[in-house]
């Protein structure tokens, strides 16, 4: 294949994936996105196996089909709840893929056409170095990451004095020994830089929270796409230098949204020490009193309603409740009851989780409203069914300018005219804070682990 | 006017790269918030169109240390290409219209 076609092929190929992003802006279109992400690689590869150079084949269709089987499976078998996991993993393999393509071509540039070794041209140079150093980042960050979300270890922030301190000496190094890499193309100093960038990426991510995890995944996903657009240089490839910048902005806007649903500085967020167990000193309880109900009071306070919004969280999924939370809204919509879900945009452990969640449990998406188009509606309904979540309907967030979580955007489920709360106990949330909802005249608590309480409920209807 | 051969093929790579920052800026506003967690499995299986690399380092026929890097490096990004395409699949057939 002439260089001229396959440079066009790879244009085809980096369009293909636009319209894949495209194709994400509604449901009815997505699949047929996935399909086009699809046809884009299907190019990409192709292309690339036609190249002059490549001329053994058994290597490649080995690690193709060694690496497709253990991708396919594990996508056909992991649970929806682990996604962010599942996500965290991938983007660690990108990384370090990263890292081995960026080693290759500096130990044989001939290949790629950017010089010999030893002669490697200087912008070559500069662009590996980036890939590499990204790659290595993301690739130890997101390691951590997993191990986080997967409960390998606590998700509690890991801080200790002059941690800040640390990493900016551990970038200043790295960056020395880049440019001395990228003036020598000395091999071991290849291997330090990926050394120093592996071990900041570690130490990047463990002072992060278990709160926080959702900007993490999305940063390591704009990292991973920044990555690849610097390998993307380095290879002269248009495919992959589009695809970078695609990932790369698209993994930024997620960070962006995340923190902006969190009200916290992405600044505030990476610097860490936020949501362990630290900041659980809770306010002052007081005497207050919650009301408590059971199974029962619930189902004939939501049978006789004319509205209600349901507001899950995390700790729905934790308790596995979802399909027993459907069918207690298809109840009570057979009963006549308008039902909604409002879906908080952090609810989940990464962005979108609990849209995921809940279509898994075939909860109809036309039900399932975000927060803005939803928020409204709570004066106008007549029961607030809150199940696994707590911090996101928060109004300290709106009335106490000293709470973590102040200029949070929340759920005003205390202004629909009952609230629900499914909780095991009055204990806080996430940000360790306490919750006046629970005191509220108008609400009443449901304490029970979140699928026993849905399935007394069902059974009650 | 300019002489465009004078200008290094660089820049026009850059070009490419500023101008797909900002098409991937206005296609991921207009995702949908309830699809974030499919764009972000379908971004990663994109991303690891980093495999065309993988790809040519594994390609000659005698053996080197590049050759083993591309190996790896091309197992990794299978895995992420399938895995990433086929949960995407996954949790996109469940986004249908229900009844």
């Amino acid at each position: 294949m002439s260089a001229n076609l396959s440079a066009i092929a790879y244009l085809v190929s980096g369009i293909c994936f636009i319209l894949s992003l495209r194709g994400l802006s509604s449901p009815t279109s997505s699949r047929r996105g996935n399909l086009l992400g699809i046809a884009g690689m299907v190019i990409a590869v192709v292309t690339t196996l036609l190249n002059p150079g490549v001329l053994g084949y058994d290597l490649i269709l080995l690690g193709l089909a060694v690496g497709g089987a253990i991708g396919t499976i594990i996508a056909l078998r992991i649970k929806m709840a682990a996604m962010p996991q599942l996500v965290a993993a991938f983007h660690s393999l990108v990384g370090l893929a990263a890292v081995l393509v960026a080693a290759a071509a500096l130990y044989a540039p001939e290949a790629y056409g950017i010089g010999s070794a030893g002669q490697i041209k200087t912008a070559s140079l500069i662009e590996m170095t980036l890939g590499l150093a990204i790659g290595a980042v993301t690739f130890s960050g997101s390691l951590v990451a997993f191990a986080k979300l997967q409960e390998l270890v606590s998700g509690n922030p890991v801080v200790f004095p002059g941690q800040h301190l640390l990493n900016l000496f551990l970038g200043l190094v790295t960056i020395g020994v880049g440019i001395y890499f990228v003036m020598t193309q000395s091999l071991p100093a290849f291997w330090v830089l990926a050394a120093l960038a592996f071990l900041i990426g570690f130490l990047l991510i463990i002072p992060i929270g278990g709160a926080d995890m959702p900007v993490v995944i999305s940063m390591l996903n704009s990292y991973s796409g920044w990555a690849a657009a610097g390998i993307g240089f380095t290879l002269e490839n248009t495919a992959l230098i589009i695809t970078g910048a695609l990932v790369g902005s698209s993994g930024a806007i997620l960070s962006y949204i995340m923190c902006h649903a969190m009200n916290r500085s992405f600044f505030s967020v990476i610097l860490g020490g936020f949501g362990g167990d630290a900041s659980a000193a809770a306010t002052k309880r007081g005497d207050r009193m919650a009301k408590s109900g059971s199974a029962d009071d619930a189902a004939f306070i939501m049978k006789n309603a004319g509205s209600v919004i349901i507001v899950p969280g995390y700790g729905l999924a934790v308790a596995q409740a979802q399909h027993a939370l459907r069918e207690m809204a298809d109840t009570l919509k057979a009963e006549g009851v308008k039902v909604r879900h409002a879906i908080h945009p952090v609810a989940g452990r990464m962005p979108g989780h609990m849209n995921v969640l809940l279509a898994e449990a075939n909860i109809p998406y036309e039900d399932v409203l975000e927060l803005e188009e939803i928020n409204s509606d709570f004066p106008n309904t007549d029961v607030a069914f809150v199940i696994g979540a707590n911090d996101v309907t928060n109004p300290a967030a709106k009335t106490d300018p000293q709470s973590p979580i102040y200029g949070m955007p929340i759920l005003d489920v205390e202004k629909a005219k009952t609230v629900l709360f499914v909780k095991r106990s009055l204990a806080p949330g996430y940000a360790g804070i306490d919750n006046a909802v629970f005191y509220r005249d108008n609400t009443m608590m449901l304490f029970a682990d979140a699928k026993k309480m849905v399935e007394d409920i069902v059974k009650a209807l | 006017m300019v002489d465009v051969a004078a200008i290094d093929p660089f820049v026009f790579r850059l070009a490419i790269f500023v101008l797909a920052i900002f098409v991937g800026y206005y296609v991921v506003w207009s995702v949908t918030p309830a699809l974030h967690t499919p764009l972000m499995s379908v971004t990663n299986a994109i991303s690891s169109v980093i495999i065309v690399g993988a790809l040519i380092a594994a390609g000659p026929e005698d053996m080197n240390l590049s050759k083993i890097f591309g190996f790896f490096a091309i197992v990794l990004a299978a895995v992420n290409i399938f895995g990433g395409f086929v949960v995407t699949q996954r949790m996109l057939q469940m986004f249908r219209k229900k009844r």
